[in-house]
């Protein structure tokens, strides 16, 4: 196994004091009042990736976004001045869901010049103006300027569409991003425009499956079979690289590519189609990568892993990405949305390549699904008979334990302007 | 007899058109859940042995214009990637652990 270098502090975990080295609690995984108490604290309070601006090409392009722990569903849209806006997707007549297709709980997308209210015909603009009632001679007093979609804040960084649920949001999407996540600006995400999206309803919360992805301790026991077996030793994995920033976090990973590594390293199809487990061997260029792609310097560099707060994951392998969203929707369950981004392919060889990672992707995504359904049921009964109340968490699982603190840290501070 | 769904030089794996030549993950997902290990590892056996030549016979052809057989040529080597996961790494039809865990693909490139 690879030794890399810790922090002077001997651990990546020690240097970061303010983590501590306990073990530490997941009744934030299973608690309904804790889970009441993000919903204010954080998913109100933090800023939100809802989409790629590619998902809104021109103006009219609209997306409908369900985010169940606000209570809530947005319309995204892109003006004809070609900026992006979010609403509440309500009427402001009598409450209806204002956008929706076949039914009123599914997102849905789509272009139009105008939104039309399904109950009462009445109509709003592209920048949330009403302008169309039926029958208004009827109504009484009606302000028709003041009546227009309620706005909902929303920015754009590198192409990912953010909204912020806060009447006011307390700090601007670039400064809540931080310097780290920040630094991968200019990395070509507007190019990689081939998608294959994903959607689970899985029945965790949505920190746990979260852990699952921040961290690789876990990797050679559930997913062992990611090597082949005549070459699987059981060995551990250790991480490249650690950091932290604010409420975001990174991990990257190194060591000798995989189609670098002697045949048997692979499976047969991996070697037929030159692309697998960590997607294809080879990417198209992507010219010279931002200061934050790899600033551990890691070299070989495998995988940069992206923890963005709070829900928000970009994994970068160099020529592709995949990015992956938890959304809540109780204290035992979320909806998952996964997305791998390539570059279009140009030849079948290169769809090809695509569609083996896509299919890889999810089959071990499917392990930590099945598992995590586990992970929860038993956390569970762990709190609610009083068994165990903390977790040895080791210093490969390092961001496992800032997230929780950090969500800790989010509650806390809710309370405490709540209570003053 | 029906009209051959391949390109005259795969007429071998005519056999297995019908079931594999599937349009979407979802369907290819499906099918492979709804079928047993002899019957993906017969599957698999035979297609495996000609995968490098079907990637060439495609691949010879622009990916947003592949004439109707190239395509559903293309669609059964998808097919066999689907496959090759149990047969290959699992042997097991479903990833091993996943338990009734689902995760629906909802958007993909055509083809």
């Amino acid at each position: 196994m690879t030794r890399w270098p810790k922090p002077p502090e001997g651990s990546w975990t020690e240097h970061y004091p303010e983590l501590g080295t306990g073990p530490i609690s997941f009744e934030d995984s299973v608690s309904p009042e804790f889970y009441a108490l993000e919903r204010d604290a954080i998913f109100k309070r933090a800023w939100l990736n809802v989409g790629r601006v590619e998902q809104l090409p021109r103006g009219g392009s609209y997306v409908t976004k369900e985010i169940e722990v606000a209570g809530t569903s947005l319309i995204i849209v892109r003006g004809l001045d070609g900026e992006i806006r979010a609403f509440h997707n309500v009427c402001r007549h009598r409450g209806n869901k204002l956008v929706w297709n076949d039914f009123p709980r599914e997102e849905t997308s789509g272009t139009c010049r105008q939104f039309t209210c399904k109950y009462h015909g009445w109509r709003y603009g592209l920048e949330g103006e009403l302008t169309f009632v039926q029958q208004e001679g009827e109504f009484f007093d009606l302000d028709r300027p003041a009546t227009g979609l309620a706005p909902v804040h929303c920015d754009v960084w590198a192409g990912f569409v953010f909204v912020n649920l806060a009447p006011e949001p307390e700090q601007s999407l670039t400064e809540f991003l931080g310097p780290m996540v920040t630094a991968l600006e200019g990395y070509p995400f507007d190019r990689m425009t081939e998608r294959y999206v994903f959607h689970a309803d899985n029945d965790s919360n949505w920190k746990l499956f979260a852990d699952a992805f921040q961290e690789y301790y876990h990797v050679p026991s559930l997913h062992s079979q990611q090597i082949p077996g005549a070459v699987r030793t059981g060995a551990g994995f250790e991480c490249a690289h650690f950091r932290l920033d604010g409420p975001h976090r990174l991990v990257s990973t190194g060591g000798a590519r995989r189609w670098t590594l002697p045949p048997e390293y692979m499976y047969p199809i991996e070697r037929a189609t030159r692309s697998g487990l960590v997607g294809p061997w080879e990417s198209p260029d992507i010219g010279e990568p931002p200061p934050g792609l790899n600033p551990g310097k890691i070299d070989p560099w495998g995988i940069d892993n992206f923890q963005i707060f709070p829900n928000l994951e970009i994994l970068i392998y160099r020529g592709w990405y995949l990015m992956y969203r938890y959304w809540p929707t109780s204290p035992g369950t979320h909806r998952f949305e996964g997305m791998l981004c390539f570059q279009p392919a140009t030849t079948v060889r290169e769809r090809l390549e695509h569609e083996v990672a896509a299919v890889v992707f999810k089959e071990f995504a499917l392990q930590d699904a099945g598992m995590l359904t586990g992970t929860q049921s038993a956390l569970e009964s762990a709190y609610a008979n009083g068994i165990i109340g903390s977790f040895p968490v080791n210093d490969q699982e390092v961001l496992v334990r800032h997230f929780h603190h950090v969500v800790g840290e989010w509650v806390e501070a809710h309370r405490r302007r709540a209570a003053s | 007899m029906t009209a051959p769904l391949l390109p005259p030089a795969f007429a071998g794996l005519e056999p297995y058109a019908a079931t594999w030549c599937l349009a979407t993950e979802a369907e290819r997902y499906a099918r492979r859940q709804a079928s047993t290990m002899p019957v993906l590892r017969e599957f698999y056996d035979a297609c495996f042995p000609r995968l490098e030549e079907a990637i060439a016979h495609c691949d010879a052809h622009p990916l947003d214009d592949l004439p109707d057989d190239v395509l559903r040529l293309l669609q059964l080597v998808y097919s066999l990637v689907m496959v090759s996961m149990s047969v290959e790494i699992f042997q097991q039809v479903k990833a091993t652990d996943a338990a009734d865990a689902e995760l629906h693909r909802t958007g993909e490139p055509v083809p």
